[in-house]
């Protein structure tokens, strides 16, 4: 059943950029927006199943580092071949300067 | 009814073909290919699993149908007949175009020496599979070539055979466009695996159980891998008349002087702003090339401009690049833990090209961010210090 975890603070993503979380044999990706949101999908690319922490972010969209397929972080809508399947997303909030995902 | 016929279901024909559908084309579009696998990304081939060759389709069924993309698969255009409009295929029958795309590819070179007949070649899944299955524990195999493909084989290689050799006819390791300490640290890694590398050394003669260099030299083999590069595909393009020089001759539309018919990817040669023509034999180059020529046969005005970007894994260093990268670098940017950025700059000091070698995919994203700085005039002391975030970089660019 999904549950709120604490995932770290606000101050541990960069503004447009992205950390790495593993939980319970899994792993995510918690992006900060430009405008200060925060967002959790799959760690995965869904292509090849590379790390996405190694990505490039800009603006809403993180660019794999292997072969450059694109995703809308907020939706994880596959922008750009060679990514085919969506993303997963999760909810993500903060509370006290905690960021915490649903999953 | 004729439409757009896209020759050759490689991944530039196949990006070409939903980059016109994209665009707004309504007409037919059919996409025919040699091969009679649904189409596969290739560069997976060189980097099999412990279950064996990954065969990655570039699409599917569903998608090329929700496109209206027709596929000819195991069909192979033996004629262009540009008067007519149409094209012999080798079942028999022809195939009227309106605008026609020729993504044919380009083939391995096989070795010149007697005897090269015995080395395999490694292009296609199937020559993937070939090579994987001769390969095996007590395997010997010699690898000619020391380019990208040779080397990352080697790398796979090693863990799964007796020994492997890599014959290099040039003074050193990657020699195309790979700065050499990046190349020297690759080679370094390769030989502390057990690979032998052997550079400045010619073939005399090939047979079915050894590779005989010139000094005389026999190296008992048994598996041969040319990995000598390729050949680009035009010879369909030439019996037709197109202009042809190491590649089918397109303008940066990718147009050839037939305005009815483009050339792209791998069997094109692009006309650069300088007036010469450059031939690209990357993935993400048969990608970049087939959006522009999908939409431009849709009537777009969509123009190529590199530089491409490539990347190679072998054990655990990622190397990417793109652009220029010979000569001496503008900037080296350390990223600690064994990882490194090299940029180039013109004499304008202009951003041309970067490569990066480190664990995993350390420097994807400093890459990425170079590649979006080409031909931006930046302080090598900003790009060598890592501790300045590059994207601020990229903002003030």
């Amino acid at each position: 059943m999904a549950q709120w975890i604490d995932a770290c603070a606000t101050d541990d993503i960069d503004e447009e950029d992205l950390i790495r979380f593993d939980h319970d044999g899994r792993t995510f990706a918690i992006y900060r927006s430009p405008d200060d949101e925060f967002f959790c999908t799959d760690g995965l690319c869904t292509h090849e199943q590379v790390h996405l922490v190694d990505g490039l972010v800009m603006d809403y969209v993180i660019e794999c580092p292997k072969h450059n397929g694109q995703f809308d972080y907020r939706t994880g809508e596959a922008k750009r071949a060679p990514v085919c399947v969506n993303l997963a997303t999760y909810p993500a909030k903060v509370e006290n300067g905690r960021v915490l995902i649903e999953v | 009814m004729a439409g757009i016929v896209i020759v050759g279901a490689g991944e530039c024909g196949l990006r070409a073909a939903f980059a016109a559908r994209n665009a707004g084309y309504t007409g037919e579009i059919t996409v025919i290919g040699t091969e009679t696998a649904l189409p596969y990304e290739r560069p997976p081939l060189s980097k099999p699993d412990a279950a064996g060759v990954i065969e990655k389709p570039i699409t599917s069924k569903e998608a090329l149908s929700a496109c209206a993309i027709a596929l000819r698969s195991g069909v192979t255009v033996t004629e262009i007949d540009r008067a007519n409009r149409q094209l012999q295929l080798s079942v028999g029958s022809a195939l009227g175009y309106d605008k026609l795309l020729l993504t044919t590819g380009a083939r391995p070179r096989t070795l010149a020496c007697p005897g090269g007949e015995h080395a395999r070649v490694f292009r296609t899944i199937e020559d993937a599979r070939e090579v994987f299955r001769s390969a095996g524990a007590s395997t010997r195999v010699t690898i000619v070539g020391a380019g990208l493909i040779g080397l990352e084989l080697a790398a796979v290689l090693i863990g799964r055979c007796a020994k492997v050799t890599v014959l290099e006819a040039g003074p050193r390791p990657l020699g195309r466009n790979v700065p050499e300490p990046f190349a020297m640290r690759l080679a370094e890694r390769h030989r502390q695996r057990g690979v032998n590398i052997r550079c400045g050394v010619a073939l005399r003669v090939c047979t079915a159980f050894s590779v005989v260099l010139e000094n005389g030299q026999t190296i008992d083999t048994d598996l041969a891998v040319a990995a000598i590069g390729v050949t680009p595909n035009i010879d369909l393009a030439e019996a037709a008349g197109l202009t042809t020089q190491n590649g089918i001759c397109v303008d940066a539309g990718l147009r050839t002087e037939d305005p009815r018919i483009f050339a792209a990817g791998d069997c094109a040669a692009v006309q650069a702003p300088d007036g010469g023509y450059r031939h690209y034999e990357t993935w993400q180059n048969a990608q970049a090339q087939g959006d522009v020529a999908g939409a431009n046969l849709a009537g777009g005005d969509a123009r190529f401009s590199g530089p491409v970007w490539f990347w190679s894994d072998q054990y655990d260093l990622g190397l990417q690049g793109f652009g220029e990268t010979e000569g001496d670098p503008a900037a080296i940017r350390d990223l600690g833990n064994g990882a490194e950025v090299r940029f180039y700059s013109n004499d304008a000091g202009q951003l041309i090209g970067a490569a990066g070698l480190g664990p995993s995919n350390a420097v994807s994203r400093d890459i990425k961010i170079a590649q979006r700085l080409a031909g931006a005039t930046l302080d090598p002391a900003l790009l060598a210090d890592a501790n300045q975030n590059m994207k601020k970089l990229l903002r003030a660019a």
